[in-house]
């Protein structure tokens, strides 16, 4: 659904993607893990069209995106940090992006607003809300349109336990519903449950993508937080996880 | 693009600034008209204020604007929505908003006291130099991230064509004034929206006829069809390119 090839980002001296190649199916749901500074959001802007790769191209279901936007209609995108309009009132603000984006109601997904009980502050203001509040609108907006391809930048960062639950119940079912769905966390714990396959990330480069059974297996952890916690001390050695990627890729 | 457009002009209208700026032009053109007996003289004080308030608010309010609706852009981009429309929405929002205050602040004012070719050019001049300032704001702020350095380029470009181009022009004048220079001054006012204006506004008046030789030629020329082809083409120039470079870096830029 969303292949990636031989992406690379420069900020100035800084390499953020070195030259990184993926490709992401339905119904997958990729946990992009990495420390900080490794890359994961700005793979995700790139795959949004928000920051602009210096080299190499990203196709969205088969189709090359060249600085277009249209595809951005399959993509419910949950920013690190939401940042709204000040003056806006939430419910201006969903009415806005219904308003902007036209589609029709039956295709609206309010789940999530009912959930986080969102409607009882449809008067208050952005700028009043507190930062977990501001992380639920965001992940409202995401799943809005009922889009087949979700992208959750540190989704239940900020967001307390009842919330989160709340959160990974929905990301489970719209798994369910077969589709792609990539997310970037640094609790490893709420990714156990949901992911499919991991990719990590270190300083720009990709040092795997695999499906979480194999990665167990190769690590003989069955916690996703361990298998990681093995791999970032290096103990496994990277060789064969390069390999698998490069089948991957030529399949 | 109305519709994000309309998002931009609600926005702008909440803050309430507009509204003041309105009802400063307003204040000051109609006291200007009711001090002087004669609206020609009113007329000539109240083109001096518009070619220097003008271009100032226009750029400050469309800089500071565009940094605190970076929130609204970030989430429009995440939208299936093309850069260029963003932007252009943007520069709509803003332009109509500063269009309208001018045309309702000045332009009643002078509907009322001065209804004539003076005042039809003064509008023209004062619509343009709007749509011109908020166009190079645009540029501005799109080209530099922090917003302490956007406002910085914003007013130093404003210092630009207020006062150090003049000083240049005078500068040239004064070490060639051996040299016919009648075309060339022609030419070069064409270089700053904001001289343009004030040469096309003053051919209107009656002072016109105290500026010697070199106001004779540009009555010759700017009377002229052609004259009034050439400003307009000029400002149109003035508009789009700022606009078209803004747009270019837009699209290029990483968010």
């Amino acid at each position: 659904m969303i292949r990636i090839e031989n992406i690379t980002k420069r900020f100035k001296k800084l390499k953020a993607l070195d030259n990184i190649s993926a490709s992401f199916e339905k119904g997958q749901v990729i946990s992009l893990i990495g420390p900080n500074g490794s890359g994961k959001t700005t793979l995700i802007k790139s795959i949004l069209g928000m920051v602009k790769p210096d080299s190499g191209k990203i196709f969205f279901k088969e189709e090359y995106i060249n600085g277009g936007f249209i595809y951005r209609k399959d993509i419910g995108y949950m920013p690190q940090i939401g940042r709204y309009p000040d003056n806006m009132k939430i419910g201006q603000l969903f009415n806005m992006l219904k308003n902007i984006r036209n589609e029709p109601p039956e295709t609206i997904d309010n789940e999530l607003i009912k959930e986080y009980d969102l409607c009882s502050m449809y008067e208050k203001p952005m700028r009043t809300l507190s930062g977990g509040t501001r992380q639920k609108v965001s992940a409202a907006i995401a799943f809005l349109f009922n889009p087949s391809v979700l992208i959750l930048d540190e989704p239940t960062a900020g967001l307390d336990p009842l919330s989160s639950e709340v959160l990974k119940e929905k990301i489970l079912q719209e798994k369910n519903k077969g589709k792609l769905i990539l997310i970037t966390s640094h609790i490893l714990s709420d990714l156990d449950e949901l992911t499919t396959h991991v990719m990590y990330l270190q300083e720009g480069k990709m040092q795997f993508l695999k499906n979480i059974e194999t990665l167990r297996e190769d690590t003989g952890e069955i916690k996703l937080a361990k298998a990681i916690a093995r791999v970032m001390k290096g103990e496994d050695p990277a060789g064969n996880f390069i390999s698998e990627v490069l089948t991957k890729k030529t399949k | 693009m109305m519709k994000l457009s309309k998002y931009v002009l609600y926005d702008i209208l909440r803050s309430k600034i507009i509204i003041a700026y309105t009802l400063f032009l307003f204040i000051v053109s109609l006291s200007l008209f009711q001090m002087e007996e004669d609206s020609s003289k009113a007329m000539l004080s109240l083109m001096n204020i518009i070619l220097i308030a003008l271009p100032l608010v226009s750029l400050v309010f469309t800089t500071i604007h565009y940094y605190n609706s970076y929130e609204f852009i970030e989430l429009m981009l995440s939208q299936p929505l093309s850069r260029k429309k963003i932007l252009l929405s943007e520069y709509t929002g803003i332009s109509l908003s500063l269009l309208s205050a001018f045309l309702i602040g000045v332009g009643i004012p002078v509907a009322f006291y001065a209804a004539s070719e003076t005042g039809m050019a003064m509008l023209f001049t004062g619509s343009t130099l709007t749509l011109v300032f908020t166009s190079i704001a645009f540029f501005a702020s799109v080209r530099a991230r922090d917003k302490a350095k956007g406002i910085g380029f914003a007013l130093l470009l404003w210092f630009y064509f207020t006062l150090i181009y003049d000083g240049i022009v005078l500068l040239i004048l004064f070490s060639f004034s051996d040299y016919p220079l009648e075309k060339f001054t022609l030419l070069i006012s064409a270089l700053n929206p904001i001289d343009l204006g004030r040469i096309f506004i003053m051919l209107k008046m009656d002072v016109s006829a105290l500026m010697g030789y070199t106001g004779a030629l540009y009555k010759d020329f700017f009377g002229s069809g052609t004259g009034l082809l050439f400003t307009v083409g000029v400002m149109i120039l003035w508009i789009t390119l700022p606009l078209w470079l803004a747009v270019r870096k837009f699209r290029k830029k990483d968010i």
